[in-house]
């Protein structure tokens, strides 16, 4: 089993998106959340607030810096995202495949490194 | 004496590295490993080999060799792994190798792990030469005329995909299998591409591309009878490779397919090629690569250039556009069009398509109106290819046909 982070990605902004479309994504997220769970892949997931509710925090010459706003400043941000225990790459892609239709957009699958041994 | 052994051990390692290290990855999970022990089964015959001569079964002794290899590997890694190893050990040991068959074949497996969806067109090039054709990796970048240190990065990064990733290794589901197998034919169809083009590059190395993906080809049609776009990518490079004698001077120039020595064509692949298309025919389940092939077989049946039958040819582009409605396909069609309804129709098809940045777009138009007789507009053309053409041997046809159109 690997697990991997399925990222989802809004060119646009949750708010700019018509209702009706936005309550679509939510019901067809909702239904495919249960399928995940009931097929025994959910790990966790979760939607998160827009970018700009983010906040850096780096260290720079021993002080920390906080800065305001995401970190890539790009038109593509994170929206939200799933982790899965997939048994391989083909059943993560076909979650995946399911996800990006139900988001309305592009999913990111990415492998998480084996934990390290205790 | 030594030197001709030689070139046999390469020559049988080229053709049993395949199964080999498909039978390995099956057995350790490690396509890593796989490759390393088979690499080492190799040094080992060209020490052993020019004494005892060529084993009665050199694929099983390269599978036991390696095998052996890899289990000393696996032995000698770090004591945290000793009873991984020796469990792993114990399974190699008593797991009899299944029956060679279509479905059970790991070459077939390693296939289409190599040319996954989730690795680029490029990475599945290189990846298939490598471990299903056997090609070194310096041999590889030569081909694809990128630096050698590239091309093994390139390998390193997709097989680190594959393990990080976990990418399966196996033939996929019948439901999934079209879209897979499309994906396969399309790596060994860049592949003879790479080996057809004439170049200025090693013209060896090339022609023994075009072979590798004729045999990579042929094993496909083997071990998938019943995929009839495996049986017609077969035909099609079947045709292909059956004009090779005639499409380049003795200069190295090129010479058209219309005017081409039909007596140089090599009869035997001909043959072969026009009855796989026959059988896919009565198949009746057509796709892209079928189709193409329907069209060379179509060439091929021409005794010369005036005797083609375009109305046919049109009509399997027609169908082509179909199953594969791509702007190339357009302009081939385009040249179809020109032969059948006139250049006219042809030149108003290609005002409007969008291939401004290809070479071919604007060769294709200047022949059309050079065939017109529009001698200027012609040349206006010539000079829109000549500025888009990145390869020598096309650049130096190109400015003799504009040659002779201003030879008018």
């Amino acid at each position: 089993m690997t697990q991997y982070m399925l990222s989802v990605f809004d060119d646009e902004r949750p708010e700019d998106l018509p209702a009706d479309v936005l309550e679509k994504i939510y019901a067809d997220v909702d239904a495919l959340n249960n399928e995940i769970r009931e097929a025994g892949a959910w790990v966790f997931a979760g939607g998160l607030h827009p970018a700009d509710t983010a906040t850096v925090v780096r260290e720079k010459n021993g002080e920390t810096v906080v800065t305001d706003g995401p970190y890539a400043e790009t038109k593509e941000q994170v929206g939200g995202f799933w982790v899965i225990e997939a048994p391989d790459l083909d059943a993560a892609l076909a979650w995946a495949n399911k996800a990006t239709v139900a988001c309305q957009g592009p999913i990111e699958v990415r492998p998480f490194q084996d934990e390290p041994e205790a | 004496m030594a030197a001709l052994e030689s070139a046999a051990i390469d020559r049988t390692f080229r053709e049993e590295s395949g199964r080999a290290i498909a039978t390995l990855i099956r057995h350790f999970g490690d396509i890593d490993l796989a490759e390393e022990a088979v690499q080492d089964a190799f040094l080992v015959a060209t020490e052993k080999w020019p004494e005892t001569g060529l084993p009665p079964n050199p694929g099983g002794w390269i599978v036991t060799t390696a095998r052996n290899r890899a289990i000393d590997k696996l032995r000698r890694e770090s004591s945290r792994e000793e009873r991984h190893a020796h469990a792993v050990e114990l399974q190699a040991q008593s797991e009899p190798d299944p029956v060679e068959g279509p479905v059970s074949d790991d070459r077939l497996r390693l296939i289409f792990t190599c040319c996954h969806p989730a690795l680029d067109t490029s990475s599945a090039v290189a990846l298939t030469l490598r471990l299903v054709g056997g090609l070194q990796t310096p041999e590889i970048a030569r081909a694809f005329l990128v630096p050698e240190p590239t091309m093994a990065q390139r390998l390193v990064r997709a097989k680190r995909k594959i393990k990080a990733a976990n990418i399966p290794y196996r033939v996929p589901a019948d439901a999934d299998l079209p879209d897979r197998l499309g994906s396969v034919l399309t790596v060994v169809y860049l592949i003879y591409n790479e080996g057809y083009s004439a170049s200025s590059g090693d013209a060896l190395l090339r022609t023994d591309l075009a072979l590798e993906a004729l045999r990579l080809a042929r094993l496909l049609a083997d071990l998938m009878p019943d995929e009839p776009e495996a049986i017609g990518l077969l035909a099609l490079l079947l045709l292909s490779e059956s004009r090779r004698p005639a499409r380049t001077a003795s200069d190295g120039s090129i010479v058209l397919l219309t005017d081409q020595d039909r007596n140089r064509w090599d009869r035997t692949l001909i043959d072969e090629g026009q009855t796989l298309v026959k059988a896919c025919l009565r198949r009746n389940r057509p796709g892209p690569f079928q189709i193409q092939a329907a069209i060379a077989a179509v060439h091929s049946d021409a005794a010369d250039a005036n005797g083609t039958d375009w109305g046919q040819i049109l009509q399997l582009y027609d169908m082509l556009m179909v199953h594969a409605p791509t702007p190339v396909v357009a302009l081939n069609r385009a040249v179809a069009v020109a032969e059948v309804d006139g250049e006219t129709d042809a030149l108003s098809l290609l005002d409007d398509m969008h291939l401004d940045g290809y070479h071919l777009y604007h060769a294709t138009r200047a022949e059309l109106l050079r065939r017109m007789g529009e001698v200027d507009a012609a040349d206006d053309a010539y000079c829109e290819a000549l500025a888009l053409v990145s390869n020598e041997v096309e650049r130096r046809f190109l400015q003799e046909r504009r040659r002779v159109n201003s030879a008018r």
